[in-house]
Formats: structure tokens, sequence, C-alpha cells
């Protein structure tokens, strides 16, 4: 098979049916093209939630639920014989607090496992944050503040203040951005801070900060251990959550289980199991661009695939003609399938280039709702794989839906045609 | 002198629209060289006849050989790549692909066999052109040109590959006598000078007196195989 003079009688035919080319070739230009577009922004957008919410959550939390026991203290007083019966209705929790026992030794031997990255602490409590005669539901943290920054990049998320002001002492706060213009309080101002069991305190705000997330941003602040403690009235060992961040974060559900077995009494979180929401959010994402994607190119196959028969069908007399003098069947399917080809690949590669350029201009398009996330524009990843995966999806479906009718074509009878 | 092409006992069926034989055993030979023309009443089965001594209607009782090549029962692809090297074939309405030149459409089968290179082809296609007389059209396309022109440039194109058998079916339909004369003539060198072998269906009386020997059928049977009464 002469591949060079097949590329030729195909690019004939495809200058000389210029039109029926074009519209072929936009065909799989548009498929490609919103293919780049929706696929550069979705993977985007998961980037941009798994960037916040990692930054966020730890890979593995410590914590000590409060759960209503299901043994009875009231069997455990006496040695339960056959004829005792006891009727327990409305049971309520025992006055448990949510220490982690040892919290701070817990943590330190955490520390020094070979698959931990970092280990921070903290306190965290219900509050009420007073404004005037209203009170605003709330938590409150406390952190180790040098090892936040060092573990979770807090510093990183203030707007105004400076985190390791906290550390200068005296009774201070740093609050979510939501929740001082809820308080309308600003840097330097006082708030009062009231627990659930009524211990109260008055804090000065050394700073804001945003993480982009309104559940957030709208009820948290932090200050140190020490100064939650103080409000809690607790002493210094108390601590109600271990937080960890891990050297492979895919090794968390891992090190979870580990950790289970060697510490009793806790409740051990990975992060897929407090983000499934969003990580089933990314599978839907991923779903639909394929869902997407795979349609645009099915029906620009099926264009292409329709485009192809009608040149056949115009082209038989051609094809008998070739064929009588000498080429062969396979000389017939190449012309065809390349044909099908070059507008495949002329249609993917521009295709590319509008999906480049739109995905640039989203890119720089400012996000509407910016103040309540923490970016300026749409979130758009540029990725190469994409780029290639694009441009073989469309030589591909081409591929597919121009090797039928080219099939077809290398079977047609000569003399059929040239009978008449 | 060798046999260029033997025909044995060939029957064709038309089965649409209903089944009729066309082709009644036809058995003749062709000798290297001869310039043989096939004449009879329009119907009578002599385009059938053609195509199949082509090669490309494959669907027949009988047997075709040509050169001592068995034909009959080989592939569609060994017969195209016979055909290509082969046989020259001129329809009855006249073919040209419409979307080349009268240059690439000549060149075409050349470039397809392979045997010379791209410039060798070109220089050799103009040649063949020259001698229909259509050399100066060589770079109009196909669907510019008049029938007659159209014809001579399938002439051309049937001479391309130098093959050893050229058929024309009513070659010279087409065109007026001075042209009819001029295609004559090119066929009479080629059988003579080159040892090439024509075979033409023709109504044209005058033509095929002219040619060496003379086929007559009539209702897909041969009347008569003669030399031309001079
Ligand atoms: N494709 C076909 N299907 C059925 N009958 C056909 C077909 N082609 C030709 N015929 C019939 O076969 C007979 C011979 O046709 P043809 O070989 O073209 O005659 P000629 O070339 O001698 O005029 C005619 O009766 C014609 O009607
Ligand atoms: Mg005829």
């Amino acid at each position: 098979m002469n591949w060079k003079l097949s590329f030729k009688i195909a690019l004939t035919h495809l200058v000389t049916k210029k039109k029926q080319s074009m519209i072929a070739m936009l065909g799989v230009m548009f498929g490609i093209s919103m293919f780049i577009i929706m696929i550069s922004f979705m993977t985007g957008v998961n980037q941009f939630l798994e960037d916040i919410t990692m930054d966020n959550t730890p890979h593995v939390r410590i914590y000590k639920p409060i759960e209503i026991q299901d043994r009875k203290i009231i069997s455990e007083q006496r040695a339960p014989s056959e004829r005792d019966w006891y009727v327990v209705q409305h049971q309520k929790p025992k006055n448990d607090m949510p220490r982690i026992k040892n919290g701070l030794q817990v943590m330190a031997s955490i520390e020094d496992m070979p698959e931990v990255k970092g280990v921070a602490p903290l306190v965290a409590s219900q509050v009420f944050y007073n404004n005037g005669p209203v009170q605003i539901p709330g938590t409150i943290n406390g952190i180790d503040v040098r090892k936040q920054i060092a573990v979770f990049g807090l510093d990183t998320k203030m707007d105004f203040g400076k985190l390791e002001d906290l550390l200068k002492g005296g009774d201070m706060l740093v609050m979510g951005k939501g929740l001082a213009e809820k308080m309308g309080v600003s840097v330097g101002d006082r708030v009062s801070v009231t627990t659930p069991e009524g211990n109260n305190l008055t804090l000065k705000v050394a700073g804001i900060f945003s993480f982009g997330i309104a559940a957030m941003d709208e009820t948290r602040s932090y200050a140190t251990l020490a100064t939650v403690q103080k409000i809690l009235q607790k002493d210094p060992s108390y601590i109600t959550d271990i937080n960890i961040k891990m050297k492979d974060v895919n090794a968390a559900s891992v090190f979870r289980k580990k950790l289970e077995n060697q510490i009793p009494g806790v409740y051990v979180e990975d992060w897929e199991t407090a983000n499934a929401s969003i990580l089933a959010g990314d599978k839907i994402r991923n779903i639909l661009t394929a869902v997407v994607c795979i349609t645009l190119l099915t029906v620009a196959g099926f264009g292409i695939y329709n485009i192809m028969n009608m040149n056949i069908i115009n082209k038989m007399k051609d094809i008998a003609i070739l064929k009588a003098t000498g080429f062969q069947g396979g000389d017939i399917t190449g012309i065809f399938l390349l044909q099908s080809l070059m507008i495949g690949v002329a249609g993917g590669v521009l295709g590319l280039l509008i999906g480049f350029f739109f995905s640039y201009l989203l890119s720089k398009a400012p996000f509407p709702a910016a103040s309540f996330f923490r970016i300026s524009t749409f979130p758009v990843n540029f990725k190469l794989s994409h780029y290639v995966a694009g441009l073989s999806f469309g030589f591909l479906t081409t591929l597919f839906a121009g090797y039928f009718p080219s099939k077809k074509a290398s079977k047609i009878d000569p003399v059929q045609i040239i009978r008449g | 002198m060798s046999i260029a092409l033997q025909a044995d006992n060939i029957v064709k069926y038309f089965l649409e629209p209903e089944k009729f034989q066309v082709l009644k055993g036809v058995s003749f030979d062709v000798k290297q060289g001869e310039f043989l023309s096939i004449v009879g009443k329009s119907g009578c089965g002599k385009s059938t006849l053609l195509y199949i001594l082509s090669t490309m209607d494959t669907d027949y009782e009988g047997s075709l050989s040509i050169k001592g090549n068995k034909l009959t029962g080989k592939s569609q692809n060994e017969l195209a790549r016979f055909r290509n090297e082969h046989l020259g074939f001129v329809f009855q309405f006249h073919y040209l692909l419409p979307e080349f030149t009268a240059l690439m459409n000549v060149m075409l089968p050349a470039l397809r066999l392979g045997r010379y290179s791209k410039e060798e082809v070109e220089e050799r296609a103009i040649a063949k052109l020259r001698l229909v007389g259509m050399d100066e059209y060589a770079h109009k396309h196909a669907s510019k040109l008049s029938g007659g022109q159209q014809q001579r440039v399938a002439i051309a194109r049937a001479l391309i590959n130098d093959p050893a058998i050229i058929m024309g079916d009513e070659p010279t339909g087409n065109l007026d006598k001075a042209n009819s004369t001029r295609v004559f003539d090119i066929f009479r060198e080629l059988a003579q000078d080159n040892q090439q072998t024509i075979i033409t269906v023709t109504h044209d009386m005058d033509f095929a007196n002219r040619s060496d020997r003379i086929i007559e059928m009539q209702d897909g049977l041969i009347l008569d195989i003669h030399e031309p009464a001079r």
C-alpha cells in the first residue's frame, strides 16, 4: 500500500469538498475544545476544594466522643442475679469529659512514628460569643501556636493581625472573618465568650483569618491552649483532639487502623471519612466531565460517520475508477480513513488551541463568589496530560467513525458502477 | 506468436431483474500484438464480455487467462494488482476523477504501480498526453474538459503503465472523425511497434475493418471471427 499516494488523494478529496470537510472538522473541534475546557475547570475545582479542605483537615484526627454507654451504671454496683430486673428509662450520658487520657504523652509518642509528618494538639469547646444581648454560637479552639503553624500553616490564612501575637500572652484570640463581621469587631476589639458551663472570659481580638469555607469562618476562633484551658477551667494536660499530618496522604486510613489498635478509648478518624462528602463531590464532577465529553465526542463521531458515508456515496464513481485502474481494497480504505483522520487531527489540534484559549480566559475571569472562597479567579488546571488525552480521543473517535465507511468503500464493486 | 489472452467458454448470467443468460459460452484467443475488434448489435453482450476480460467482473463461468496466467478464481486484490500492471482500460463513458487534473488522472495508476519515480511518471504522463494531443490541457481539471477531451485523457491513462493489453469499450464513441482516426492510429502503432494487444468493442465499422481481426457477436454468442474485408 502506498500511503503517500493515498494521502495525496485523500487531501485532494478534502480540499475539493471544503465545506463538508470544515463541518466535520468543526464537530471534532467543538468536542475537543469542550473536553479541554470542562476537564480543566472541573479538575481545577476539584483541586481547589481538595486544597482548601486538605489545608484544614488533619489527615488523621484523634478525639474522644461522648456516647451513651450501653453498660448500665446501676448494674455495675451489684452482681446481677437471675431474679434482678433493671429498667432504665431515658438514660443520659455520663458526665464525661471529651478529654483524651494522657493526651500529651500520646501525642509525643505519635510524633515519633515514622509515617507522621507533624502532630498538633487541640482543645475544642463550644462557646457563645456575646454580642451585646445576642449570643452567637460557635467553637473556640485552643492550639499550640507553633505546631499549628508548622503542621497546618494556619498563619497563611490570616487576613489581619498575626497569629504569633497570641504567644505574647494575655487573653487573646483570632477569629474567623465571617464571625468577626457578625460580631462587628475588628483587630484590637474585645469580645466576651461564654462556655456551656457558664464560665465567662473577655478576650482581645489579635487577628482575623479566613479559610474560604463559610462554615468555619463564621463560627471558629483560635486561642492558645492555655487560654482555652483557662476558659474551661481545666488543667494544662487537658486536650480534646490530636491532629496528625501524614507524610503520605494516602497512608492515612492504614495509619488510622494502627492507631485504633494502639490507643484505647478514643475515636480515630481519617480524612477520607471526614471528607466523604467532598470526595463524593469530586467523583460526581469527574463522572459529569466524562459523560459530557464522551457525549460530545460521540456526537462528533457520528457527524464524521455520516459525512464519510455521504462522501463515499458521492465518490462511488471515483472509487470504481481507482479500482479499475489497479487500486486495491486496502488503498481505498487508506484513502478514506486518512480523510477521516485528517479531519480528526485538524479538528483535534484546533480544539486544543480553542480549549486552551477559553480555559485561559476562564482562569483570568473574576470568580463571582470570591468573597466566600479564598480565590479571586476561576480555578482552572492546565495539564499536558489533558491535552494529550484530548488529541488521542479526537484521533480515536475519528479513526473509529471513519473505519466502517472506509471499509465499505473498499468493498465497492467497480463493474456495478461502471456498467451504469 | 504467443497468446496474449485466452477466453474459454465464458458464460454469464444476470440475476436481476430476472435470471437472464447474457453470454452463452464465448471462446476465443488473442495473439500478442494483435488488434482485435468486437462488433455486434447493441445489447448482444459486448460490454459484459469486455468487463469479464478486463478482470473487473469475476462473476462468470468458464475461464480466462492473460499472458499464460489463469485469472479466473483469483482474489480481488490480486486482480487489481494485475490490472494495474498489465491492463489498460478505456471505458464507454470516459470516466476521469473530476477533482484531479488531466495529468494527475494519467499519473495515478503509475504512481500506484510505483515502478518509476514521481518525476519520471510525470514525464511519461506528459508524453502519453502528447500522444493523444492533450498535453496542453495537462494542468486542467478533468471536470473542465469536454467529453471528447476526457475520452482522450482516459486513453492516455490506459497507456501509462505500458500494459500488455489495452481494452476499450467504444473508445472512439465520443470523438469526431479526426480524433477517432488519431486514436485508431495510436492503437495501430502500439500493436505494431510495441507488440501491445488491443481489444476494442466498437460499432464503427470503418474502425473495425481497419483492425487485424473482427469478432462478431449476436445474443451472447460469437457469430463469426474473421479478418476484415479489405
Ligand atoms: N447490470 C445489469 N443487470 C441486468 N441486465 C443487464 C445489466 N447490464 C446489462 N444488462 C443486459 O445485458 C445485455 C447485454 O448488455 P451489454 O453487454 O451492455 O450490451 P452491449 O454492450 O453489447 O450493448 C443487455 O440486454 C442488457 O440489457
Ligand atoms: Mg456496451
